[in-house]
């Protein structure tokens, strides 16, 4: 009997619930100790249209969802005939029995040996509890049951989830629920293999998503200041760190556009204080002149771009990783940006703290690229994986008030050095007067148009391209060395991809994986040397151009062979990847 | 107290001879030494134009930053150090063409900042394109005749009014001890303050010059009646006076709490102060939040 190992597939429409029964059900199952991993797929839309949530448990610590679906809780028609080819035999419909499914579809269905649990979950909402809108509920409590979870997990996330809207509300709930709970275990569970049992003694961990991952890191690195303006996916960052906002110290502004939101950041960072913008393409779009002026200005700011895919509006609400490249070239003219890619919810943390270390001590703008899939999938990690005394606070060549004080002749603000990395004053000090320039400018912070001055300060902004490339982290290798296939990509590519070496090398040694956190500057030596060692190159990208592939054969020469590319919006699944794999081997 | 010649600049104004620029530079320098502002504690955000150089040409914190943008840059350095004055100069383009929303939502937050805009209907940076504040009709080479400018002009002290601005007033170039007056009040109200200065250019707008001026404008506490800068309603229709009497001085100062002062986590300390300093078992008490 299959336990403590299944998918679960939450479909319906947007507006029944799905998204916070989801949350809740992913919740209950995680304090039952099992680890979770949490896929979102919705539409740009309130109501109606398909959504679903897919959530994944398993004994062991998971990295990504997989194709295959278990457990189908289907709200609507559509989630049906959308999702029961996922479901391999063995596996089960729960669905409302008033459902109009297709006769097609049903006998298809049992084709596939997979099995059907109609479950009266408008009834049970509408009769017990008095609402349509606890289907959901009746639902998610029908999954417990039919995988004979204890149901004292659901009842304590209601509980709690619930808490705050009355006691009422609890209480129907409860017996919605409690009803839809035994329906589907007394009908059903008899007849279904997979089953999931608590772990005792299981520690408790946490449940969340990239998104709340890096905002957490950018508190725990002591930023001060957020600015945005809301744009899926990158604008729950803003909402989180508005919601704690008072509690740890930071000022966190809804402005009134993109361009208000990164100039409000470049200010505050002026002055001195860590300042975050959350963003998505289309705002980063918005920001790329300031971005100019920060580098100009050699002022910090980080910008957390939370990819979507493009151009213009794109698809508000799905996967694609299609601004590396712009990322790297935004703006007129030439200066060091840096450019981090976190794939992991363990390094978006890293992310959100280290990006302001890199900022200040190269007083210039960091872009940290996330994208959706990351934001918004949530995976159990244990509260150590978020290491808070791994926090460094790094404030490169801030002059300190004491030092200031003790500062002997004037302070020039854009100083030559052989670093390329001036000292920094922040305003308020009266030994440190200057200003701060956009213009081209002499060292002292003078607009100067002389050949001697453009070239030298040209010349120092340019030299932390180098500076920064010494802070660039080699990438990471995943698999067995020997393993003659090396897949190279970048940001959360790694999670599938490391599902799909699992799989791939089940038998023998037969794939790498090569993931590249920090893009820019580009750390060409070690990206060669990895690349040296392989004895076949495969790009893995979430865009159509490669363009990874395109930044290594221009850093390093290295022209990847192969590439596994999807840009439809939907992030890379395990299977994809060893598919993709599978065909560059047999052809 | 700082002197004029403290607040003397490394370089000599770029601007040409009889620019009211020059008369704005010299009404910031005295409003700080009247008012007592050392250099280090007051920090002038420009965007980009003639007049946003102001504070390459004087001793004193500067930030030159991009057209139209010294509003939002200036409202994030207020936000992280409230403890500095901030002042935000620059152009009528600037401020009125690219930068207009970006004024009218620092009005209704009354962001505790002032700006002073040198007005003077047209670009000159750019040599003398038409601006937001141009007369209809106004031709110029991006307006060409027969119609010229096509446009009504903005009037931005009406939209400042109604937008929430707490202080609002117009300056003259030609009267620096009169403008540095507001200026220096601006910088002591709580909240935001615009400042229109009608800013004559020599160069490019031949139309509205010190003698136009100077025929027509007065100053509102001196009209029969004297004048209430606290009556929303007279304010509204001084900000739309234009024509043959304009009006200058303080329109409109009325007291509302400052978006500075509805933020718990500034209330003690500034964000500069609070610094980068972390409570490390506030934060472990935060992961429980995500279990
Ligand atoms: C994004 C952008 N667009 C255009 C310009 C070119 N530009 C420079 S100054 C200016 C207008 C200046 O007029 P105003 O703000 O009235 O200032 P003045 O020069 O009259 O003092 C323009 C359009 C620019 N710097 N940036
Ligand atoms: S062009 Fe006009 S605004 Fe510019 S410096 Fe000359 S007079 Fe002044």
């Amino acid at each position: 009997m299959p336990k403590n190992d299944l998918t679960f597939l939450l479909g319906g429409e947007a507006g029944q619930g799905i998204e916070s029964s989801a949350t809740g059900f992913a919740k209950a199952i995680a304090h039952a100790g099992l680890h979770i991993f949490d896929l979102r797929d919705y539409r740009s839309r309130i109501r109606g249209g398909h959504n679903f949530a897919q959530i994944r448990v398993s004994a062991e610590p998971l990295t990504s969802h997989r194709e295959t679906v278990h457990v189908l809780l289907a709200m609507t028609e559509e989630a049906v005939r959308r999702h029961y080819p996922q479901v391999p035999a063995g596996g089960a419909i729960l669905y409302d029995e008033a459902l109009p499914v297709e006769d097609a579809i049903w006998e298809a269905v049992q084709a596939r040996g997979v099995q059907r649990f109609p479950v009266p979950l408008r009834k049970i909402a509408e009769e017990i509890g008095g609402a349509v809108v606890m289907m959901n509920t009746a639902a998610t409590a029908a999954a417990a049951g039919v995988t004979r979870f204890p149901f004292s997990y659901i009842e304590e996330i209601i509980r709690v989830n619930f808490g705050k809207r009355g006691e009422a509300m609890v209480s129907a709930n409860l017996k919605v629920a409690d009803a839809a709970y035994r329906y589907a275990l007394e009908h059903y569970a008899g007849s279904f293999d997979h089953t999931i049992e608590p772990i005792p003694g299981a520690p408790p961990r946490m449940l969340l998503n990239g998104n709340e991952a890096f905002a957490f890191g950018a508190v725990a690195g002591g930023c001060r200041f957020a600015a945005g303006y809301p744009m899926t996916p990158g604008s729950p960052v803003l909402e989180w760190l508005a919601g704690h906002a008072n509690q740890y110290g930071l000022v966190v502004k809804h402005t009134e556009d993109e361009i208000a939101a990164i100039c409000m950041a470049v200010g505050a960072g002026h002055v001195g204080a860590r300042a975050l913008v959350p963003t998505s393409g289309g705002g980063f779009s918005l920001m790329v002149e300031a971005l100019g002026f920060a580098g100009m200005s050699e002022t910090p700011v980080v910008i957390y771009n939370a990819q979507r895919p493009g151009p213009s509006t794109g698809l508000p609400t799905r996967q694609e990783q299609g601004d590396l490249l712009f990322s790297l070239w935004a703006s007129q003219g030439e200066f060091l940006r840096v450019v981090l890619a976190p794939g992991t919810h363990e390094e978006a943390f890293e992310a959100g703290w280290r990006s302001f270390n890199l900022a200040e001590t190269y007083q210039t703008p960091v872009i940290v690229l996330g994208d959706h899939f990351l934001a918004t999938s949530s995976r159990t990690l244990e509260p150590e994986a978020l290491d808070l005394s791994a926090v460094q606070v790094e404030r490169g060549k801030l002059l300190s008030p004491a030092e200031l004080d003790a500062l002997e002749g004037e302070y020039y603000r854009y100083a030559i050095t052989e670093d390329g990395v001036s000292p920094r004053a922040v305003p308020g000090h009266p030994k440190a007067v200057y200003v701060g320039e956009g213009n081209e400018h002499d060292y002292q912070g003078r607009i100067a148009e002389e050949i001697e001055d453009r070239v030298a300060l040209n010349a120092k902004r340019l030299r932390k391209l180098e500076t920064a490339r010494q802070s660039m982290r080699p990438p990471k290798r995943y698999g067995p060395a020997e393993a003659p296939v090396m897949l190279v990509g970048w940001g959360s590519t790694v999670m599938p991809a490391l599902e799909a070496l699992r799989i791939l090398n089940a038998e023998r040694p037969t794939a790498q994986y090569l993931h590249i956190t920090d893009v820019w500057p580009f750390p060409a030596e070690a990206v060669a040397q990895a690349l040296g060692e392989a004895r076949v190159t495969i790009a893995v990208e979430n865009n159509a151009l490669g363009q990874m592939a395109r930044l290594i054969r221009q850093e390093t020469g290295i022209r990847l062979e192969h590439f596994i590319s999807k840009y439809d919006g939907r992030p890379f699944s395990p299977e994809y990847i060893v598919r993709g794999v599978r065909e560059v081997l047999h052809a | 107290m700082p002197s004029m010649k403290d607040l003397q600049g490394r370089d000599r104004p770029t601007w040409c001879p009889g620019c009211g620029d020059h008369g704005v530079l010299n009404a910031v320098k005295l409003a700080m030494v009247n008012y007592n502002i050392e250099p280090h504690q007051l920090l002038i955000v420009t965007g980009i134009g003639c007049g946003s150089k102001l504070p390459q040409y004087m001793w004193v914190n500067g930030l030159h930053t991009l057209h139209g943008r010294d509003i939002p840059i200036a409202t994030g350095a207020k936000l992280a150090n409230h403890k500095l004055y901030v002042m935000t100069v620059s152009g009528d383009g600037n401020t009125y063409g690219m930068g207009l929303s970006h004024l009218l939502h620092a009005a209704r937050r009354n962001i505790n900042i002032t700006s002073v805009v040198q007005n003077n209907q047209v670009y000159g940076l750019t040599k003398g394109q038409y601006s937001p504040t141009s007369e209809t009709g106004t031709v110029t080479k991006t307006s060409p005749p027969p119609a010229g400018a096509i446009e009504q002009p903005v009037r931005p002290l009406a939209l400042a009014l109604i937008a929430g601005a707490t202080f609002v007033a117009r300056g003259f170039a030609k009267d620096p001890r009169y403008l540095a007056d507001i200026i220096g009040k601006a910088l002591m109200h709580r909240g935001y303050a615009l400042i229109d200065v009608l800013q004559p250019c020599v160069t490019f707008n031949r139309v509205n010059t010190y003698d136009w001026y100077s025929e027509r404008v007065y100053k509102v506490e001196e009209q029969p009646g004297g004048y209430d800068p606290t009556d929303f309603a007279a304010a509204l229709e001084k900000a739309q006076e234009w024509g043959d009497r304009i009006p200058i001085g303080i329109l409109y100062q009325v007291e509302r709490p400052t978006y500075e002062d509805h933020l718990p986590a500034i209330r003690e300390q500034s964000l500069v102060e609070l610094g980068v300093h972390r409570d490390m078992a506030e934060l472990e008490r935060l992961k429980r939040e995500f279990m």
